[in-house]
C-alpha cells in the first residue's frame, strides 16, 4: 500500500474540510458556553466526577451503551434499535478503522483530518495483497454494509413508521430534512466512490465486485473524481446543517451523559445543563406515542419533542403553552432513549413565569405539631408518623383503612395531619412557585422534626416524591403505605384472607416512575386476589388524567385521558381496579365501569381476624 | 351614593361603577372557566388552607365580579395550590389555573 497522489491532497476534500472545521468550532464554543452557565458547585461536582474511577467507568459504559449500541432502543423494539445501532456503531467503526489504516500504511499523513475519510482515493495497491490489508478492507466493507442496512431501514421508516414500532414520528424541519437527506446520501456515495476506486486501491467483498460490475459498462476512470466530490459535498453539508438539525444529538449526547452522571440538575432554562439536554434531543418522536394527552389528535403538538424544538428556537409563547399543558407524568422522560428530562425543563420554565406571584403564608406560624385535641390519645414516644396528605383527606376511606391496618398490626403511630395539615409543597413546585414552596417545606420539616419520628408512612405518592427530593430529612425513613403494608405482611404482623377476585393494579405516575415502587403493591395484591395484567404497566403506565401537573388542561381533555387509561387497565376484564394514590382513586372512581379501590382499603377489608 | 349608617356592622356597599370590567374580560380570555362558577362553595369546604385562614375561591370570584380585587387577594393569598378544589368542583373548573390567572391578570406580584 503506497500513496498514489503526491502531496496527499485533492481539491475535492474542501467541502468536507469546511464542514468539519465549522462543526468542530461550533461544538467547542457550545461546550464553553454550557460550562460557563453551569453554577459553581455543580462545576465542582463535574470536576470531581472526572477523577473518580467509578464515575469514569460509568461514563464510559453509558456512552458505549447509549450512544453507540443504543441498548435502550433495543429493549424497546429490536429492529428500531438495530437501525440506530447499525448507523451509529458502524459509522464509529469506519472512523476508527480508517484512522488505523492511515497509521499503518501512510504514517506520514497521521493527523490530517480528511485523510482517513478519503483513504482509498489517496492510496494504491502494489503487487500482492497482504493478509493484513485484506483484513482491514474486509472490516471496512463489513461496517459499510452494516451502515447501509441501517440507512435502508431508516428510509423505509420514513414511509412506514409503524413497521418499526412507532405509531407517530415527528415532522422534520428544514435543517432536519437537509441533514437527513445528506445522511442518507453519505454512505451510498461512499460505496460508489470506493467501488470506482477499488480497481486501483483494492477493496473487499463489497467494493471489489461492484468495481468489476461497473467496469462492464462504465470502464472510464473519469467516474472516480465526481463520486468522491459528491461524497465530500454530502459530508460537508451534513456537518454544516448539523447544529440546526436533530443530528446535534450525536455529539451532545455524550456530553449529557457525563453531566448527568455527575449529578447535575436543570437550573437555568435553555442554558447550562438544560442546553445540553435540549441539544441532545434526537427528535425521534418516541415521546409522541408515550404522551397520555395524545389520545386526542389536537394535543399532538404539545409533545415534549416539540417543546424542545421550540426551546431551541426560543419561541417563548409556544414554550409556555406546552409547559403549562404537560401532565408531568414523566412517561416521556422514562421512555426517552436519550434520557432528556423534559419535565424538569418544563418546571424550570414555569418558575420563570409564576415564581413572582404574591403569596402570604404568615398563618403557618400558628400551625403546630400535634393539635391539642388529640394529645390524649396519641403516644408521644411512637416512632412512626402517618402523613396522609391533602388528597388523602378527600378520600377518607384510605385514612380509615390505614387506621384499621395500624390497629390490627398493633403498630403505634402518630397522625401528623389528622385535622388537616399543611400541603406538602409539591403542587407549588410543579406550578412553578418555588419560593412559596420553600416556605411550606421549611414548615413541614420543622413539624416532622418536632414529632421525633424515625419513619414516615405516607399515603400520597405526591408527598412521598417531594419529601424524597426536596426535603432535608436525614435519618428519617420515608415509605409509602404500600411498602409499609408489604413489610407488615412479610413480618407476619398482618394476616390477609385470600379472595377469588381478579384485580388489576394501576401504577400511579408519582409512585412508579416517580419513586420507583412497582413490586410492593403487586406483592400485596397477589396475597389477596388474582393479579391481572394491564395493557401498559410499570414504566409505561398511563396517567389517570387527574394529575396536578397540568395547569391548563381542561376537564373535558382530562376525561378523555381517564377513559383511555381505564380502557387500557380493563383489557383483561378484572373485577376491580386497585391503585395506590388518592388522586388516581378520585379520578377513576367517577369514570370506571368497575369498582376502584385504594390498596389500603383492599387490605383493610381482607384482614383475617385471629 | 348613600350609605345607611347602621352601627352594628359596617356598611357593605358594592359600587359596580368602580369595577374594572376590562381586567375581568382579560381574566375570562385567560381562563374562561371563571364564568362556570356557580358559587356553591365546594372549593371552600375542601380547602386545605381554610383550616388556618379565610381562604375562599368562591368569595374571590364574587369579589372580582363586584370590582374588589384587593378583597379577592385577601381570599387567595393563603392558597397552597394543592388542587383539592379542582377535584371537588362540580362544574369541572380548573381552579388551580384560575387562581394563578387571577394573580397574573390583577398583577398580584411580588
Amino acid at each position: 500500500m503506497r500513496e498514489r497522489i503526491l502531496g496527499g491532497y485533492d481539491n475535492f476534500v474542501l467541502p468536507f474540510m469546511i464542514g468539519i472545521v465549522f462543526i468542530i468550532t461550533y461544538l467547542l464554543i457550545g461546550l464553553i458556553r454550557v460550562i460557563i452557565h453551569i453554577p459553581g458547585p455543580d462545576r465542582k461536582k463535574l470536576l470531581l466526577s472526572f477523577v473518580n474511577p467509578s464515575a469514569i467507568y460509568k461514563n464510559i459504559r453509558d456512552i458505549i451503551c447509549d450512544c453507540l449500541i443504543h441498548v435502550k432502543i433495543f429493549k424497546r423494539k429490536a429492529i428500531l434499535g438495530y437501525m440506530h445501532a447499525s448507523i451509529a456503531f458502524g459509522w464509529f467503526m469506519l472512523i476508527v478503522i480508517g484512522h488505523i489504516e492511515v497509521a499503518l500504511y501512510v504514517p506520514q499523513r497521521n493527523g490530517v483530518l480528511y485523510y482517513p475519510v478519503f483513504f482509498r482515493y489517496f492510496v494504491k495497491q502494489e503487487g500482492d495483497i497482504t493478509l493484513r490489508g485484506a483484513f482491514f478492507f474486509f472490516l471496512m466493507d463489513f461496517f459499510l454494509l452494516l451502515v447501509l442496512s441501517g440507512i435502508g431501514l431508516a428510509m423505509y421508516k420514513r414511509v412506514h413508521s409503524m413497521a418499526l414500532g412507532m405509531r407517530r414520528t415527528t415532522k422534520p424541519g428544514f435543517a432536519d430534512r437537509l441533514a437527513l437527506y445528506c445522511l442518507w446520501a453519505i454512505f451510498p456515495l461512499r460505496l460508489l466512490a470506493e467501488s470506482f476506486t477499488a480497481g486501483i486501491s483494492g477493496g473487499s467483498f463489497l467494493t471489489k465486485p461492484m468495481n468489476m460490475l461497473f467496469q462492464n459498462f462504465l470502464s472510464d476512470d473519469m467516474h472516480i473524481l465526481p463520486t468522491w466530490w459528491a461524497y465530500s459535498v454530502a459530508l460537508g453539508l451534513f456537518f454544516i446543517a448539523m447544529p440546526f438539525s436533530r443530528y446535534m444529538h450525536i455529539p451532545t449526547e455524550a456530553l449529557l451523559i457525563v453531566l448527568r452522571n455527575a449529578g447535575l440538575k436543570v437550573t437555568k432554562i435553555r442554558k447550562g445543563f438544560a442546553a445540553a439536554e435540549i441539544y441532545s434531543c434526537s427528535s425521534c418522536g418516541l415521546c409522541i406515542d408515550a404522551c397520555p394527552m395524545n389520545t386526542q389528535k389536537k394535543n399532538l403538538k404539545y409533545s415534549s419533542v416539540y417543546f424542545i424544538r421550540f426551546l431551541r428556537r426560543n419561541r417563548t409563547k409556544k414554550i409556555n403553552k406546552i409547559a403549562e399543558k404537560c401532565l408531568m407524568c414523566g412517561k416521556c422522560v422514562a421512555l426517552c432513549p436519550v434520557g432528556v428530562d423534559s419535565c424538569g425543563i418544563k418546571r424550570a420554565q414555569r418558575t420563570t413565569v409564576y415564581n413572582n406571584l404574591k403569596y402570604d403564608y404568615s398563618y403557618l406560624t400558628s400551625v403546630s405539631h400535634n393539635p391539642p385535641t388529640n394529645t390524649n390519645e396519641e403516644k408521644k414516644s411512637s416512632s412512626i408518623l402517618y402523613f396522609a396528605g391533602c388528597m388523602t383527606h378527600l378520600t377518607p376511606s384510605i385514612i380509615k383503612s390505614m387506621e384499621k391496618i395500624f390497629e390490627s398490626a398493633n403498630v403505634d403511630y402518630q397522625f401528623a395531619d389528622k385535622d388537616g395539615g399543611v400541603c406538602c409543597g409539591r403542587p407549588l413546585i410543579i406550578a412553578g412557585k418555588a419560593d412559596a414552596a420553600k416556605e411550606i417545606i421549611n414548615k413541614n420539616t420543622e413539624l416532622i422534626k418536632a414529632s421525633g419520628c424515625t419513619t414516615i408512612v405516607l399515603s400520597c405518592p405526591i408527598c412521598l416524591k417531594v419529601m424524597q427530593e426536596d426535603y432535608n430529612l436525614k435519618g428519617i425513613n420515608l415509605i409509602h403505605h404500600t411498602q409499609f403494608i408489604n413489610q407488615l405482611i412479610n413480618d407476619n404482623k398482618l394476616k390477609l384472607s385470600k379472595t377469588s377476585d381478579s384485580l388489576v393494579y394501576h401504577d400511579p405516575c408519582e409512585l412508579g416512575r416517580g419513586c420507583n415502587i412497582y413490586d410492593e403493591p403487586r406483592n400485596i395484591i397477589q396475597n389477596i386476589g388474582e393479579l391481572k395484567q394491564a395493557q401498559s404497566e410499570k414504566l409505561e403506565s398511563i396517567c389517570c388524567g387527574g394529575s396536578i401537573g397540568s395547569l391548563s388542561l381542561t376537564y373535558d381533555d382530562r376525561t378523555k385521558i381517564t377513559q383511555n387509561s381505564v380502557n387500557k387497565l380493563l383489557i383483561n376484564n378484572p373485577d376491580k381496579i386497585i391503585t395506590a394514590c388518592p388522586l388516581c382513586l378520585k379520578t377513576f372512581k367517577d369514570q370506571a365501569p368497575v369498582p376502584v379501590e385504594d390498596i389500603a382499603l383492599l387490605v383493610a377489608k381482607n384482614i383475617e381476624v385471629a | 351614593m348613600n350609605k345607611f349608617g347602621y352601627s352594628l356592622s359596617p356598611a357593605s356597599v358594592i359600587n359596580l361603577d368602580n369595577a374594572d370590567k376590562i381586567k375581568f374580560k382579560e381574566l375570562i380570555d385567560l381562563e374562561p372557566d371563571v364564568l362556570k362558577c356557580m358559587a356553591c362553595g365546594s372549593c371552600v369546604s375542601s380547602c386545605s388552607a381554610v383550616n388556618f385562614t379565610n381562604s375562599s375561591l368562591r368569595s374571590a370570584i364574587l369579589s372580582l365580579q363586584n370590582g374588589l380585587p384587593e378583597k379577592a387577594y385577601e381570599y387567595l393569598k393563603g392558597c397552597m395550590l394543592c388542587g383539592k378544589c379542582t377535584m371537588i368542583c362540580p362544574r369541572g373548573i380548573n381552579t388551580r389555573r384560575l387562581i394563578i390567572s387571577i394573580f397574573q391578570t390583577y398583577n398580584f406580584k411580588k
